[in-house]
C-alpha cells in the first residue's frame, strides 16, 4: 500500500515530514503512528491504514513534498485464510470425478464483499458486421489480436455468429488491414509506423470533427456527381464595370469571383426549389430561402459558415459578410449558429489551379458545389471559327437520398446560365 | 476419513467451534433435547450442556433478538431458524440490525453471530416452507452469505463464520442433509469468500449452489459421457464476499457461463455473478450468458411440478446443449 501525503487543508499543496516514527522493517498495525508532518498551517501525525511491514521509506525527514507524493509503502500481511487443515479435494456425494480447486492453496485472495467491478480499457470493435452478422466479444478481442480480417469470415455460430472458432480456423495469419476499417486499433497503426522516423501531430477538436463528420457523410451519404463547364467572360466583363463602379464609391470594396458564385448559386436555388432540401431521415425539408456554406481553409483544417438568405441579399452585401466570416474563422472566433444549417456548400479550390475535384457533401447539407481555376480555352464560334473563352469546370456532389440526378442537372444548368448571363445576379427577381 | 451425512456434518461444525471456544453458544427451537427437527444439532445438548445450548419458545423474533444481544455483549452465537422463509419474521434483524450495529457504532458495537437457516426445496414442503432465500441476504451490505454443499464444506465454512466478527448467515440445504460425504479427521477450518472447482472441463463454466451443486456435477458427467462436452463446475459457495477470481478466472479458460440457481428467477445470485461476468470478462466470452433457475413463481407443493420447477441435471443438460449446439 502506498503511503500518501495527506492534505491539510484545501489550500494546502506540500508538506514536511517531520518525524519518522516507524522505520524500515517495523511491523505496523491498523492506528499505530507512522510518521509527523508538517505544512505551513499545522502538524499531525499520520497513522497507518493497513497491517504490514513498512517496506520502503521514500521521503526522509525535513524533505518537503507535493501533497499526494508516496511518502512510503506498507507491504501489507495477510490477514485471513487459516487453510491449515483444510484438504485440497472435498468428496460430495452425487459427484463424479473431485478434482481439487484450480486455486493455489495458500494463495492469499481478496475478501472484501465490496470488491469493485473492473471494467476492460482496451476495446476490440463493433459486436455486428455491417450485414447484420454478429461476432462474440472473445472473437473479436482474438481477432484484433491476431489481424483477421472479420469482414471476410463465415460464422458458423448459432445464427451465423462469428464465434473464437471461426477466428481460430483462419490460422490467425496478421493481415495487413485488421479487422474492420475502423477498427483497426490506434496502437496497430502506430506499430506499423514504428521504426520509421515521424512526428506525432495530436488531433485537435477541428481535426476530430472533420474526421468524424466527413467519414459519416463519405459512409453514409450515397453521392453522385454532376460535372459542367461554365464560361466566365461576360461575368469577368461586368464584375470589372462593377468593380470600376465601387471603387469610385467604396475604396478597397470590391466584388470576388466567389461572391458571384455563390449569389449565381442562390439564384440557381430559388429557379429549381426541388434541389434546395434537406434529407431529415423519415422527411425531406424543402427549404424557401437559400442559405449557402462556404469553405475556407484556415490554420490546421477548414470551417464551412454559412451566409443566410443569400437570394435576397444583394451581391455587395454577400461580399461584405462573407469578408467578415472568413476573418471570423480564420481567427477561430465562429459561433455555432454561424456555421451550422444551410442546405448547400461551395468549396472554391480554383485559387490553387486546380481544373477540377469532387467535394464531399458537408451533412445535413444535400449538397455541394466544386469550383474550379479558370482557364482559356478554344472554342468553336457560330460561324465555324475558333476563339478563345475563359472557362472553369464546377462539379455538384448531391445526397441521392434527396436529389435526383435530373434534379441536380437542373439546377447545375440554372447555376451556369446565372454565370453566363450574370446581370441576374444583379436584378433581383 | 470418515463418511458423514451433511446433517451430522453440522453438528460435527458446531462442535467444534464449541469446544474451542466457551463464548460460542447454540440456540433455537427444539435444537437441544429434540436435537433439531432436521436432526442437525443431535448430541450437542449432551456434550456442553443447557447453558450452551437452549431451546427458545416459537419466536423468531425472539430467537435474533436474543442472539443479537449476547453477540453485542461478547458472546459468539448461533442461532438457527428452522425454515429459511422464516426469515420474513424478523428480517428487521437481517436487514436493519445485525448488519449496521458495527457501522452505526463506529465499531464500538459488534454482531459476531451466525444465523443457521434449513433452505431450499425439494422436500415436498410447499411454498411457505421450501424456498432459497440467499438472494433475500446478498443484497443487505454488512451480511456474509454462506452455502454450502457438501459436509466438509458445512464443517469448514461453519468454523469460518463463527470465527468471523460480522454476522454471517448460514444456508443449510434440508435436501442435502441426508447426503454423505468424507470428512478427514481433525479440526477443518475453512475461508470466506473462496468457490471451489469441482470439476476441471474446457468447454464452459457452471456457476452453482448447495442442492444445485450435485446436480450440476451429475449434468456434467452426463454432458461429457454423452455428449463429449466438457464442463467445468464450480462451486460457489460463499456468496458474500464473493470469490470473483476463480470465477473470471474458469470464464478465462471456457468463455461460456452457465449459472445453475434454484432461486426464483428475478435478482438471483446468478444475476449478479452474470453482471460481473459480463463486464470484467467481456472479451472472454464466446456467447451468451445463461441462468439456469426455478422460475418466478411460488413453489408447489405437489411432488410432480416441485420437481419441474427446480432445475434438474436433465435440465441443465438440455439447457447447455442448446445453447453449445452448432
Amino acid at each position: 500500500m502506498d503511503i500518501l501525503m495527506p492534505q491539510l487543508g484545501e489550500t494546502v499543496t506540500e508538506g514536511t515530514v517531520s518525524l519518522w516514527v516507524k522505520a524500515v522493517g517495523d511491523t505496523v498495525q491498523p492506528g499505530d503512528p507512522l510518521f509527523e508532518i508538517e505544512t505551513d498551517k499545522s502538524s499531525m501525525e499520520i497513522p497507518a491504514t493497513c497491517a504490514g511491514v513498512l517496506t520502503d521509506i521514500r521521503v526522509q525527514k525535513g524533505v518537503v513534498v507535493a501533497v499526494g507524493t508516496v511518502v512510503a509503502i506498507i507491504t501489507e500481511t495477510a490477514t485471513a485464510g487459516q487453510r491449515d487443515s483444510l484438504p485440497s479435494a472435498a468428496p460430495l456425494p452425487a459427484a463424479g470425478a473431485i478434482i481439487a480447486p484450480a486455486t493455489a492453496v495458500g494463495v492469499q485472495r481478496q475478501l472484501d464483499p465490496h470488491q469493485a467491478v473492473v471494467t476492460p480499457r482496451e476495446h476490440y470493435g463493433p459486436g455486428r458486421r455491417a450485414d447484420g452478422v454478429a461476432i462474440t466479444p472473445l472473437a473479436r478481442r482474438l481477432a484484433s489480436l491476431a489481424g483477421v480480417d472479420l469482414g471476410q469470415l463465415k460464422g458458423t455460430g448459432p445464427k451465423g455468429r462469428i464465434t473464437a472458432r471461426d477466428v481460430a480456423a483462419t490460422n490467425a495469419k496478421p493481415s495487413a488491414r485488421p479487422a474492420f476499417a475502423s477498427g483497426a486499433a490506434a496502437s496497430d497503426i502506430v506499430a506499423l509506423y514504428a521504426d520509421v522516423p515521424h512526428d506525432v501531430l495530436p488531433l485537435d477538436g477541428m481535426r476530430k470533427a472533420i474526421a468524424r463528420r466527413l467519414l459519416e457523410s463519405k459512409q453514409t451519404i450515397p453521392h453522385f456527381y454532376l460535372t459542367v463547364p461554365v464560361f466566365l467572360d461576360a461575368l469577368n466583363t461586368l464584375r470589372e464595370d462593377a468593380n470600376a463602379a465601387l471603387s469610385e464609391r467604396a475604396a478597397g470594396q470590391k466584388l470576388s469571383v466567389t461572391d458571384l458564385i455563390i449569389k449565381a448559386l442562390a439564384v440557381a436555388l430559388q429557379q429549381v426549389p426541388e434541389a434546395n432540401v434537406i434529407w431529415a431521415e423519415d422527411r425531406i425539408l424543402q427549404l424557401r430561402r437559400a442559405d449557402i456554406g462556404i469553405a475556407v481553409a484556415i490554420e490546421g483544417g477548414l470551417v464551412t459558415p454559412v451566409i443566410r438568405d443569400v437570394g435576397s441579399k444583394s451581391v455587395t452585401t454577400v461580399s461584405a459578410e462573407l469578408k467578415a466570416l472568413a476573418n471570423r474563422a480564420r481567427g477561430r472566433k465562429l459561433q455555432p449558429a454561424e456555421y451550422q444549417g444551410g442546405s448547400i456548400a461551395i468549396s472554391n479550390l480554383g485559387m490553387f489551379g486546380i481544373q477540377e475535384f469532387s467535394a464531399i457533401i458537408n451533412p445535413p447539407q444535400s449538397a455541394i458545389l466544386a469550383v474550379g481555376a479558370a482557364q482559356r480555352v478554344a472554342v468553336e464560334t457560330d460561324t465555324g471559327g475558333v476563339r478563345f473563352a475563359s472557362q472553369m469546370t464546377v462539379t455538384l456532389s448531391c445526397d441521392h437520398r434527396a436529389i435526383d440526378g435530373a434534379v441536380g442537372a437542373r439546377l447545375l444548368a440554372a447555376f451556369k446560365s446565372a454565370i453566363e448571363h450574370p446581370l441576374r445576379l444583379f436584378v433581383q427577381f | 476419513m470418515a463418511e458423514l451425512t451433511y446433517r451430522d456434518a453440522v453438528a460435527r461444525g458446531i462442535a467444534q467451534e464449541m469446544a474451542r471456544d466457551p463464548d460460542v453458544v447454540l440456540i433455537g427451537e427444539d435444537i437441544a433435547k429434540a436435537g433439531g427437527v432436521f436432526k442437525a444439532t443431535v448430541g450437542l445438548y449432551e456434550q456442553f450442556g443447557p447453558r450452551r445450548v437452549r431451546d427458545t419458545p416459537i419466536s423468531e423474533q425472539a430467537i435474533l433478538g436474543a442472539a443479537m444481544g449476547a453477540a453485542m455483549t461478547g458472546l459468539k452465537p448461533i442461532a438457527e431458524i428452522m425454515f429459511a422463509d422464516f426469515a420474513a419474521v424478523c428480517w428487521d434483524y437481517f436487514a436493519n440490525e445485525f448488519p449496521k450495529s458495527r457501522y452505526m457504532t463506529n465499531g464500538q458495537v459488534k454482531t459476531p453471530l451466525v444465523v443457521r437457516l434449513g433452505n431450499g426445496g425439494g422436500a415436498r414442503f410447499g411454498a411457505q416452507h421450501s424456498q432459497s432465500v440467499e438472494n433475500w441476504c446478498m443484497m443487505i451490505p454488512g451480511l456474509k452469505v454462506v452455502v454450502p454443499s457438501s459436509p466438509v464444506d458445512v464443517i469448514g465454512l461453519m468454523a469460518a463464520a463463527v470465527r468471523d466478527p460480522d454476522p454471517v448467515i448460514f444456508l443449510e440445504h434440508k435436501s442435502l442433509y441426508a447426503t454423505k460425504g468424507e470428512v478427514p479427521d481433525g479440526e477443518i477450518v475453512d475461508t470466506l469468500g473462496t468457490a471451489k472447482i469441482l470439476r476441471h472441463g474446457k468447454d464452459a463454466t457452471i456457476l452453482a449452489l448447495a442442492l444445485m451443486v450435485p446436480r450440476a456435477l451429475e449434468a456434467a458427467n452426463r454432458l461429457h459421457a454423452e455428449h463429449g462436452i466438457d464442463c467445468e463446475v464450480i462451486d460457489v459457495r460463499s456468496l458474500v464476499p464473493l470469490d470473483t477470481q476463480t470465477i473470471l478466472a474458469s470464464v478465462a479458460r471456457t468463455h461460456r457461463v452457465f449459472t445453475v440457481e434454484e432461486n426464483p428467477r428475478l435478482c438471483g445470485w446468478g444475476a449478479e455473478l452474470m453482471s460481473i461476468i459480463a463486464d470484467e470478462a467481456f472479451y472472454d466470452l464466446d456467447g451468451p450468458l445463461v441462468r439456469i433457475t426455478t422460475p418466478h413463481i411460488p413453489l408447489p407443493a405437489a411432488d410432480v411440478l416441485e420437481d419441474l420447477v427446480i432445475p434438474s441435471s436433465a435440465r441443465i443438460v438440455e439447457t447447455v446443449l442448446r445453447t453449445l449446439s452448432n
